[in-house]
């Protein structure tokens, strides 16, 4: 990704190779965090409630790379707009799943 | 990354088409609430499911007989790749002049994305036939289907869409709806698999080991 079309200044002349290098820096992140949580299910390092967290934390820091490095948001002043609606959706899916799973597992050790 | 010229989610176009730059912010940010919203759908099936796949299994099949690891994995890494292959294409279409290196990126993509939806449809077969579990036998297995099915609903409507701007490349070339079209497919695209994230941890990763 070196060569570059007509009209890009000088300075802008590495940003091909840059932005490359995210996609590749975000499967490469990906990949390694796929085959960890993989791995520690397989050789059975994990088990039971303790295996949610690892597991939950590994797909948290999948989730964060991707959409660092594939969607590129960031905590750039510019981007703030897409950050807000991703964190109120977070918000939203934390009240409506927490409050789902809190509720109907309350429900079932009542019956 | 320089922050001035970056308006949107996934890669902006930037200096190498300043109109289409511009054009871009507006739907690609409208595009970005619809994915949000496609998020909460997604979610509430992931909330119905871990209900469900404790307390709905109803005497039938627990989450453990239909975890296949092998398979998982290499589902998981079909999507990933097709991924990155994407992220690949996004290049292509900013910096590269000529329709090739584009198609053949989306084309590389398109067949990974072919393989998963046609891996996960053995996998439904396999569960049908052999371990006994269709859909209707219990909560579980009903919650088990809808998100798994809705996840691989989703990437086939991406291979449709990706087909159909395939067809406009070569019909229109690359004018800037396009372009712009292909932007939001990426998106699209990226947010399956970070779904796929969530499926693969906690129906079959935590399923094998709960």
């Amino acid at each position: 990704m070196t060569d570059r079309p007509e009209g890009i200044p000088e300075s802008e002349a590495d940003r091909p190779a840059r932005e490359f290098r995210r996609y590749v820096t975000g499967g490469v992140l990906s990949l390694a965090l796929t085959l960890a949580a993989f791995g520690a299910v397989a050789l059975r390092l994990v088990a039971g409630q303790g295996a949610l967290v690892v597991l939950g934390l590994l797909a948290l820091a999948q989730i964060v790379v991707q959409f660092r490095y594939f969607l590129h948001i960031d905590l750039q002043k510019s981007h703030r707009d897409d950050l807000q609606l991703i964190l109120f959706t977070a918000l939203i899916v934390g009240l409506m799943v927490g409050g789902t799973i809190w509720i109907l597992f309350d429900q079932h050790t009542r019956m | 990354m320089s922050g001035a010229d970056t308006r949107h989610p996934g890669l902006n176009l930037g200096q190498t088409d300043a109109g289409g730059h511009d054009a871009a912010e507006e739907v690609v940010f409208g595009f970005w609430v619809f994915l949000m919203s496609d998020m909460v759908l997604f979610a509430i099936l992931f909330a119905t499911y871990a209900t469900m796949s404790t307390h709905g299994q109803a005497g039938g099949p627990a989450p453990l007989d239909l975890v296949d690891l092998g398979s998982a994995l290499a589902e998981t890494l079909l999507l990933l790749g097709s991924s990155f292959t994407f992220g690949m294409a996004s290049l292509a279409l900013k910096y590269r002049e000529g329709r090739t290196r584009l198609v053949a990126w989306l084309a590389l993509t398109f067949v990974l994305g072919a393989v998963f939806v046609g891996w996960e449809v053995h996998d439904v077969h396999v569960w049908i036939t052999q371990d006994d579990a269709p859909p209707q036998r219990s909560g579980f297995l009903s919650a088990h289907y809808l998100l798994t099915a809705t996840h691989g609903l989703h990437v086939a409507a991406g291979l449709l869409w990706m087909a159909v701007i395939a067809v406009q490349i070569g019909w229109f070339g690359l004018i800037r709806e396009v372009k712009l079209r292909l932007m939001r497919l990426a998106l699209f695209w990226h947010m399956l698999d970070i779904v796929w994230i969530g499926i693969f941890t906690f129906v079959f990763l935590y399923g094998a080991v709960r």
